[in-house]
């Protein structure tokens, strides 16, 4: 059946077989292989991507329940003027190893900040309790999320009267 | 430039050297760009699924493949019959046992493999699965070890020419008659027996590969998850009979490994076989439920431990039994000489002047391997035992633990330490590392503390471990892998115009190799790191080397990189005196430049060496044009890191819910090449430990079905269960390594179980229980019935 969708701002069609998860759709069919798969049982968060602006595990949602929903990847997460704030984070505060779980954790990351900007330790650490990392032992990814947090807060600090976030 | 002192920085604000700098990696994964086997993607790929067994042990009465074949999608589909025809059907295991590919008499463990199918997509090729009648005559299982070896326990490997029973060694180590002497005589002997139960490294990209045949070449070109990419382009060749000439291994990026991904397993060899079958590229994923009940698990160490000591604590001996459970196959992956891996250090950080151990292993219906998560070939377990055994002696003498272990830990001045067992620690200086553990956590403050809440009846534990690693798998003379020697090569090339490739035999999993080893170059030529390429994890580019597990890598490549570079210097020496027209003799080095005594401003950086070496300078008589070397660095020890870790957690007597509040971690790993990255290695390890500790256990029930295959019943700590951890550090450099370093990516994982387990016995004052420590398992040792064997769904 024929399933559309917006990925990262473009509009897709695929002819899919009803059954199909929707990471497979992503990776294989788009050929976006930065959503990862560790579980399929919505236990890991190596599949989380965005559906409508919110996190979803994507190895237990259907690519046809995302018709008409506008999906968002790891791929979108960089502005293409630099790295998002959250990526920063990661890369200086080492919150990643093998790279596996990092889009997950990283799409629920932006997610929490979009919502809090100001989060504590117990509310990050509360927030990513769905994305399972088996490197870092989550405390550089706490610390990850604060830098983004803190990165963002000064950006908007700085930023001239009146001007839109 | 000594390792203490700070790196100058690169243009682009790297250290030259040692120090704090942020990966070069990171920049492919943080946009999803990172390339993993499920990743690669071919023309014409085709993709396959592995059928397994239901049953534990069971006869295969027949396979009916035929609705599967018509299946229109289905391109291939192979039983054991057909990899008999290719005389495949059966592949040698690490530990020269043969383990089935797909099983041709009986399956011996649920999961095992049985047929496998090549389809057009992943969905039909599972569909086709169903496809597939296979009758099964049910056979009586063993899978609790302790009756492996009973008189009516069925024979598992009845494939082996006059195999009687299930046993697979007996093995020991240190003087058992001293030992028995010294126990006979002791005021003191404590015995405990624990179990370090079966685990599962559980890397978060399970294992897979991509095997491409060209026919018309001849070439194989493998794409895998794997942390030894030569050994398996040796094995595949020695397997399968191929040309290793025209076998290429790729590991790209992996996603974790922890020992998980060292050895060979059949989805690989199958994928090998549809793809000469089918003439296409075959991609094989296994997915999660598969990776817990097939891939190589951990530990199932039966352990009964004795110390003799006198009554004001000074430790005498220790006396160690152990049943090793190693599943229906024996593939665990460790050094040929050494049955039961490193076990040897199962007297640990402490001056026992005489110890023995006694190690049985026997065969279960169970999933084989056991030298996996990080356990730095079995000196987890050992770790384990003897820092219970400790806490043990405490709790009967009624000493503080940390006393106990001041008591008792060897002296700066012991050093090099021979062990009771033969093997010789290079550096340490104990005391200090767990004095200043005890300093971080405030340790009398919190014993303070323990007792106010005590008195106002709450609960609170503090537990201690002390460990001592040996990393650095070893020494050709003593240590190989099927034979094959654990020496690891090493390439530099220096471009002309001063930009480097070097060229490793290890492979990442997550570790940072492209940063770290740019470093170790970087520190010995004054090259910036980010003019230095780091390449591995290819077979057709890089040397040979046994790959990376057993924290082996900055021991024995990291070893290697530095060697290389040295021998870069040397030559670029001859260069610049050739070029400044002097005597090498009259140069003298400071980072990156040779210059002229005396006359600091007449020299040659290595930039300018290297361009000199490519150009048409006059060489002397016997000097080769280029900037080029390579070496094979065989290790004269293992090197010895070790640590001090203090666990602090509250537990809730009303439901037996562990909460760990904190945790410091004192690890000394010699030199840090680069902090950021040890530090992270730490914390992962850290996790691993709450994980054991706490929750993890593959358990099983009573006709061997496994209990913990999926992610819901296999539990994983999350960053809820992870306090946030508090590291220290103290430097004492191995003497043998060219920069002193040690290797540190399994040390938190072999010494925080320990810590944690003792923090939980401590608060609930009770001497011991068994792991996992989950809320059921405390809140019946508080009922003061406590269970017995948590891995098993029986009592
Ligand atoms: S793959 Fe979706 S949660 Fe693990
Ligand atoms: S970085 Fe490897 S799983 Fe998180």
């Amino acid at each position: 059946m024929d399933v559309t969708m917006n990925v990262n701002g473009d509009e897709v069609t695929r002819d899919v077989e009803p059954r199909l998860l929707l990471v497979h759709f992503l990776r294989d069919e788009l050929r976006l292989t930065g959503t990862h798969w560790g579980c399929d049982t919505s236990n890991c968060g190596a599949c989380t991507v965005w559906i409508d602006q919110q996190p979803v595990k994507s190895c237990t949602t259907l690519a046809v329940m995302a018709g008409g929903h506008d999906v968002r990847t790891v791929e979108d997460l960089d502005p293409g003027t630099g790295l998002d704030p959250v990526q920063e984070g990661f890369m200086l505060e080492h919150g990643l190893q093998c790279g596996f779980c990092t889009p997950g954790m990283m799409m629920t990351a932006r997610w929490l900040l979009d919502k809090n900007p100001d989060p504590d330790e117990a509310t990050i650490r509360e927030c990513i309790s769905g994305n399972i990392c088996r490197c870092t032992g989550y405390e550089n990814i706490v610390r990850a999320v604060r830098w983004a947090a803190n990165h963002e807060a000064d950006a908007t600090a700085n930023q001239p009267e009146g001007a839109s976030a | 430039m000594t390792v203490t002192e700070e790196a100058p920085l690169s243009p682009a604000g790297n250290p030259m050297g040692f120090g704090r700098m942020i990966r070069k990696e990171d920049a492919r994964f943080l946009r999803g760009q990172g390339n993993y086997v499920d990743d690669v993607n071919l023309p014409g790929m085709l993709h396959g699924a592995i059928l397994r067994s239901p049953y534990a042990h069971a006869r295969i009465v027949s396979i009916d493949t035929s609705a599967a074949e018509a299946h229109p999608k289905v391109k291939a589909v192979i039983t054991g019959k057909i990899l008999e025809t290719l005389k495949l059907a059966w592949m040698p295991t690490l530990s020269y046992d043969v383990q089935s590919v797909l099983c041709t008499d009986k399956v011996r463990f649920q999961g095992q493999e049985v047929a496998f199918v090549v389809a057009e997509d992943r969905y039909s090729a599972r569909d086709a699965l169903e496809l597939i009648e296979v009758e099964y005559e049910p056979l009586p299982t063993v899978f609790d070890a302790r009756h492996a070896l009973d008189a009516d326990a069925p024979i598992i490997r009845d494939d082996l020419d006059g195999r009687t029973d299930n046993k697979i060694y007996d093995w020991e180590a240190g003087d058992k008659a001293k030992c028995d002497e010294v126990f006979a005589n002791a005021e003191v002997v404590v015995k405990q027996s624990m179990i370090y139960p079966r685990v599962h490294p559980a890397p978060l990209e399970t294992c897979g590969s991509v095997a491409s045949m060209d026919k018309v070449t001849g070439q194989l070109t493998v794409w895998t998850t794997t942390q030894a990419p030569h050994a398996h382009r040796t094995l595949y060749a020695l397997v399968a009979g191929l040309p290793e000439h025209k076998i290429r291994i790729i590991s790209p990026d992996i996603g974790g490994g922890f020992g998980n991904k060292v050895g060979i397993y059949p989805g690989y060899v199958c994928a090998v076989v549809g793809s000469i079958l089918t003439g296409k590229p075959v991609k094989w994923m296994e997915d999660r439920s598969e990776n817990l009940m097939s891939t190589s698990f951990a530990r199932d160490y039966h352990m009964t431990g004795e110390i003799a000591a006198t009554k004001d604590g000074k430790m005498l001996g220790l006396r160690v039994d152990v049943l090793a459970d190693h599943g229906a196959f024996n593939g665990v992956a460790q050094p040929t000489k050494y049955p039961a891996g490193f076990f040897h250090l199962f007297t640990g950080s402490y001056d026992y002047p005489v110890a023995h151990c006694n190690v049985r292993a026997v065969y279960t219906n169970k999933a084989p391997g056991g030298v996996a998560y990080a356990c730095s070939f079995r000196i987890t377990e050992a770790a384990f035992l003897v820092e219970r055994m400790v806490d043990c002696l405490a709790f009967e003498l009624k000493m503080d633990p940390a006393e106990l272990r001041m008591k008792n830990l060897l002296r700066p001045e012991q050093f090099p330490y021979t062990t009771p067992t033969g093997w010789e620690y290079d550096s340490g200086d104990y005391p200090r590392a767990l004095k200043e553990a005890m300093r971080i956590a405030g340790y009398d403050e919190l014993r303070r503390e323990q007792a106010e809440k005590r008195a106002a009846g709450e609960t609170m534990g503090i537990g201690i471990s002390f460990f001592t690693e040996g990393v650095g798998a070893g020494p050709r003379k003593h240590m190989d892998i099927l034979g094959l020697g654990m020496a690891d090569g090493c390439e530099l090339r220096i471009h002309p115009t001063g930009k480097a490739q070097l060229r490793i035999s290890v492979q990442s999993q997550g570790q940072g190799h492209e940063t770290t080893f740019a470093q170790i170059v970087s520190h010995e030529l004054g090259i910036p790191p980010e003019d230095i390429e780091v390449i591995h994890g290819d077979t057709d580019n890089t040397p040979f080397g046994l790959g990376t597990y057993g924290s082996r890598s900055t021991p024995v490549s990291g070893a290697a990189a530095a060697v290389v570079a040295r021998r870069i210097k040397d030559k670029a020496k001859i260069i610049a005196a050739a070029a400044l027209e002097c005597s090498v003799d009259d140069l003298e080095w400071e980072h990156g430049r040779w210059f002229v005594k005396g006359d600091h401003d007449k020299g040659q950086t290595i930039q300018e060496s290297a361009f000199a070496a490519h150009g048409t300078l006059e060489l002397p008589e016997g000097v080769e044009g280029h900037l080029d070397a390579s070496v094979v660095y065989d290790p004269p020890n293992l090197t010895y890191p070790f640590g001090a870790y203090i666990a602090v957690v509250d537990v809730d007597m009303g439901t037996g819910h562990v909460k760990v509040r904190r945790f410091i971690a004192v690890d000394d790993c010699g030199p840090r090449i680069n902090p950021m990255i040890v530090e992270g290695q730490v914390h992962g390890g850290l996790a691993d430990g709450v994980g054991m500790a706490l929750m993890e256990v593959m358990a099983f029930d009573e006709n061997g079905n496994h209990l913990g295959g999926s992610f819901m019943d296999y539990l994983l700590p999350t960053s809820m269960e992870c306090p946030s951890w508090e590291l220290g550090e103290t430097v004492t450099p191995s003497p043998h390594h060219p920069i002193g370093a040690k290797g540190v990516g399994e040390s938190a994982t072999v010494g925080s179980p320990a810590a944690i387990v003792n923090a939980v016995l401590d608060a609930l004052q009770i001497r011991h229980a068994e792991m996992p420590l989950t809320p059921a398992v405390v809140w019946r040792a508080i009922q003061g019935n406590p269970l017995d064997r948590p891995d098993l769904a029986i009592e």
